[in-house]
């Protein structure tokens, strides 16, 4: 592997402009696969969700998934496509053992879905996708390359296959070139991918986890000189699996390219790998002499025919999409501009809304998600939605505090409880013991031992310098480790004291 | 008479009334097939105790009251193109050597259900891809009238095992001819119904747009009391038709052409490289059909010339994928694997070792046309033939009920003789394609012997999509003017083996 140098960003923007595309593969959330009734559970055991079909067998032939056909369309509707009145499914030729028929049934120049398009806001900014098509084929299998330096087949000591994803249903959802992102070019990719995400989630057609690979993302990059109209030549990034590496790999690439432009270099169109660990790719296979898939009709399969009164029916039932339910939420919420888009970046907005939903006021829902839990995200360096405590344990919590059992300090205790698999934040306020003291007289008899030890500042505020009161809350909260009601203790200590504010 | 003389039809009805025991009967037939195999070799895979075990279950759901079919019990010789999970399956190739599936293909299935017994599995051209049954990568069948000759192709196994009495009945498929040819040239009844009508599922594919499984039968309505237990919908295949399947048995008890009109393939009937005695048979049993009351006309169809040029670009297209499967991974033959070499080397050397020739012949065509830059020219060129020659059909069945023609250009030919010569093989298959590029329904019925050669002529007869009982109806006609003419049926003029 070489080492490969890379121009500055600011540099690089300054003298060339970045064009984009993006492929997206989604995996539909079907329970049977696209072309047999075999089962989709992520995770079992390799190999037990195969039949005759999906193992390609001798003889066996493929029966398309109504509901997959369904979800595709209700996809490319949701992106504003056109949906085909009539369309076949096509063999895409090329031999790979994790491929059991040696060809792919995807969608050749007939796809389901056509000329869409998606609006995403980037620094408050609308930029609209142009989406070239969205259509429908089937997973392949999944090769482990054992042995070798470089975990593909080259080189392996030997692979193994797993034939459980193979024939999962596929959507390809593919942008037109995206010029005119400049700078923002990165952002533009990750924002494109977030509210593709979004989308699929309202829609209910897959779980889009990038790291289980149900959303996977290749992404296209080319350069031009400043002042040039001409495209330059395209490289495309593979193994892009979380949303922080779609920015990534669009800025690696480009200061990559940069680089090798500048030095009066060629880039050559190939397939690269992103590598999450140094955020950069490396070269792949060349795709200078493109391969020949041999794409024919599949004869296995009739044409697909949609009624269009369905087709408009499907288009009447779409969800709520994101971007407007956003706007909803936001004027319910009452929350700035800047709030929201950070909730969005944060990945924050449907577990608050969950929360919002199990009872808790939005701004409470709001307040610990996007702080105290936002940290402990960021801290175990793991997506919000996947830290182990649900919305309705977030309203509980709320709930807590809102009835005075609990104060913030505490329900951070019960937060880090709740994550730290202690149980529901009743247990943990149950085994840590973490209610607030309503005891009045355990509380006065602190506050007269906390009066005692600081005479001094008891006498500043006898005198009239009621600030100085903080310094005895202080004390009494110090005293009982957090648990008592610092509103309540300022209050008695106060009566004490025989000052009124 | 013995039971291996008798017709299927008979010997379901004495099955169903207790006279013989369905044991009785696949006995008989073993025995036939034990006595003549080692002249004929119909079959790839013979297995006595699996059959008897059939056999003996069938009489048992008989003994218990279940209500079968005309078929119950009735032995069947089955092409070793189907999967069948309990012998093996090898499509006649190397690359498939005993290989034994793990599920029954819709049709092996069906005809379970429906009680028959099957024999064994029948040799055929690899994957079914050729007209003599040379191409099989274990050995040649012989023709039970000449026992130099070819049982025609691809289901040679199974026209061979019919006509020489070791079956009364067989499965075939029929991709361009492969079951009209070889019944022709073997004096027997085969029918393509029409693409759809019967199910795909678990016959291993060679031409996915145009394989059809078939029936073969020593007579007409055998071959619809066939045709009726394996057709109909399957939801297993995409491409099987969702309606009620034709009244094929009733149209096969019914032979009658007096006021049909029936259209003689005006290209086909020129004669042009076809044998003398083919013709002469041909043009008597037109006229056969005139003095039966039908209203003859010569429909023209030009565009039939181009029909074998298309099939051998769009047959070979879908194979060269279809075929792309056996690559050692999974299942069959695998070549060295020595630990050192890669999966790919591996793949080239099993598929090198493991194809035949015309099988590669036919890849490499294929991969050819549908490579990009020649895709237009060649597979997207074909399909337009296709539907022109599908145009010119339609317009046909306006005029007439049903078109005829001589099935096959020749009688049977000698073994050896156009083995090296891939264009003479293909041409037997000139008058059968066109129905296999529209899917519409065929049936080839034995219509007496050449002269130059005293070997069997067969009579094509095509009609519309879903007009299978049409066929049968017109199949049914000529066999019994012919047969009260020859005194009985044409089988019986073959010499005995």
């Amino acid at each position: 592997m070489t080492v490969e140098t890379a121009m500055p960003y600011d540099e690089a923007l300054a003298r060339f402009e970045p064009v984009l595309g993006l492929e997206t593969h989604v995996e539909l959330g079907t329970a049977s696969k696209m072309f047999c009734g075999c089962k989709t559970t992520f995770g079992a055991p390799p190999n037990t969700q195969v039949c005759p079909t999906c193992l390609a067998l001798p003889g066996a032939l493929p029966v398309a998934n109504a509901m997959a056909i369904e979800s595709t369309i209700r996809i490319g509707l949701a992106l504003n496509c056109s949906i085909a009145e009539w369309c076949r499914m096509a063999r895409k030729n090329y031999f790979y053992p994790d491929m059991p028929k040696n060809y792919q049934i995807s969608q050749y120049d007939e796809p389901l879905c056509f000329d869409g398009y998606l609006d995403v806001e980037v620094d408050g900014e609308t930029v609209r996708i142009e989406i070239e098509r969205v259509h429908l084929e089937e997973d392949t299998g999944k090769s482990t390359h054992v042995g070798g330096a470089t975990g593909r087949i080259h080189g392996a000591d030997y692979s193994i296959v797993d034939y459980n994803r193979a024939g999962i249903p596929l959507v390809e959802i593919v942008t037109k070139p995206i010029p005119g992102t400049d700078r923002l070019a990165p952002e533009v990719a990750k924002a494109y991918v977030t509210e593709l995400r979004e989308i699929m989630r309202s829609l209910g057609v897959s779980d889009v986890r990038m790291e289980e690979g149900s959303l996977r993302c290749d992404v296209n990059v080319s350069l031009m000189p400043r002042g040039s109209s001409e495209w330059g030549t395209r490289t495309e990034t593979k193994n892009v699996n979380s949303l922080r590496s779609v920015e990534r790999a669009v800025r690696g690439e480009i200061e990559r390219q940069a680089a090798i432009l500048a030095d009066g270099g060629r880039i050559v169109q190939e397939t690269r790998h992103f590598h999450e660990d140094t955020g950069t790719t490396t070269s792949g296979r060349s795709k200078e002499e493109a391969q020949d898939y041999r794409y024919f009709p599949e004869p296995d399969l009739v044409p697909i025919a949609p009624d269009p009164a369905w087709v408009a029916e499907l288009k009447a039932g779409l969800p709520e999409l994101p971007t407007v339910k956003r706007k909803r939420l936001q004027a319910e919420w009452g929350l700035s501009d800047l709030d929201m888009r950070a909730m969005h970046n944060a990945d924050a907005i449907d577990l608050v809304e969950a929360t919002v939903g199990a009872g808790a006021p939005a701004a409470d829902a709001r307040k610990w998600w996007m702080g105290e839990l936002a940290r402990r995200a960021n801290e175990t360096g793991v997506a919000l939605a996947d830290l182990p405590i649900t919305p309705a344990q977030v309203a509980r919590v709320t709930e807590l505090v809102a009835s005075g059992a609990l104060n913030d300090k505490l329900a951070r205790e019960v937060l880090e409880g709740v994550l730290g698999g202690e149980g529901a934040p009743d247990e943990v306020v149950e085994k840590r013991g973490l209610k607030i003291v309503n005891d009045e007289g355990e509380l006065s008899a602190m506050i007269d031992e906390v009066l005692a030890g600081n005479a001094d500042a008891a006498e500043k505020v006898r005198s009239g310098k009621i600030a100085a009161v903080g310094a005895l809350v202080g004390g009494v909260m110090k005293a009982s480790r957090g648990k008592a009601d610092a509103a309540r203790a300022r209050q008695l200590i106060l009566e004490k004291l025989g000052v009124s504010e | 008479m013995s039971l291996i003389r008798k017709t299927a039809a008979e010997l379901g009805a004495m099955i169903a009334a207790g006279e013989v025991s369905a044991v009785e009967v696949a006995e008989a037939h073993l025995d036939r097939m034990a006595e003549v195999e080692p002249q004929v070799k119909a079959f790839l895979h013979v297995d006595r105790e699996t059959t008897l075990g059939q056999a003996r279950a069938v009489d048992a759901r008989l003994r218990a009251g279940e209500k079968l079919g005309p078929l119950a019990g009735v032995p069947i010789a089955h092409k070793d193109i189907f999967t069948t999970h309990d012998m093996p399956t090898t499509a006649a190739s190397k690359i498939l050597e005993g290989w034994r599936p793990p599920y029954d293909a819709t049709v092996t299935r069906r005809l379970r259900e429906a009680g028959l017994v099957i024999l064994g599995k029948t040799n055929l051209d690899e994957f079914a891809m050729g007209s003599s049954t040379e191409n099989s990568a274990y050995h040649a069948t012989h023709n039970p009238w000449d026992l130099t000759r070819v049982p025609g192709g691809s289901s040679g196994g199974s026209s061979a095992a019919v006509a020489a009495y070791e079956a009364p009945l067989a499965t075939g498929t029929d991709t361009g001819g492969s079951i009209r040819q070889p019944a022709s040239v073997t004096g027997i009844v085969g029918m393509k119904p029409t693409y759809g009508g019967s199910s795909r599922y678990g016959l291993i594919a060679f031409a996915s747009s145009l394989d059809t499984p078939g029936p073969f039968a020593r007579n007409v309505l055998d071959a619809a009391l066939l045709q009726e237990v394996f057709s109909g919908h399957d939801p297993m295949d995409s491409t099987s038709i969702d309606a009620p399947v034709p009244s094929v048995v009733e149209a096969a008890r019914h032979g009658d052409v007096s006021g049909m009109r029936i259209g003689v393939v005006k290209e086909f009937a020129a004669g042009e490289g076809a044998q003398a005695g083919v013709l002469a048979r041909f043009n008597e049993t037109v006229q056969l059909l005139e003095s039966l009351g039908a209203k003859v006309v010569e429909v023209s169809c030009p565009a039939f010339a181009s029909a074998l040029p298309a099939y051998y670009l769009i047959a070979p297209s879908e194979c060269s994928s279809n075929l792309a499967r056996f690559d050692a991974m999974r299942y069959g033959l695998r070549v060295g694997d020595d630990g050192d070499r890669s999966a790919e080397e591996v793949m080239a050397l099993t598929r090198a070792a493991g194809f035949g020739p015309e099988v590669k012949r036919r890849i490499m065509l294929g991969t050819y046309a549908l490579s990009s830059g020649y895709y237009d020219a060649y597979y997207g060129q074909a399909q337009k033939v296709r539907t022109v020659i599908s145009r010119e059909f339609e317009a046909a069945f306006h005029q007439v009920d049903v078109l005829v023609s001589p099935t096959t250009p020749t009688t049977a030919f000698p073994i050896g003789e156009r083995a090296d010569d891939p264009m003479a093989m293909y041409l037997a298959d000139l008058y059968t394609i066109p129905s296999n590029l529209t899917g519409n329904a065929a049936i080839s019925v034995p219509c007496g012997l050449a002269d130059e050669d005293g070997l069997p002529v067969g009579l094509q007869i095509m009609a519309p999509v879903l007009g299978d009982d049409r066929c049968y109806r017109v199949g049914a006609a000529v066999e019994q003017a012919l047969e009260s003419r020859w005194g009985g049926s044409l089988l019986a003029k073959a010499p005995a083996l």
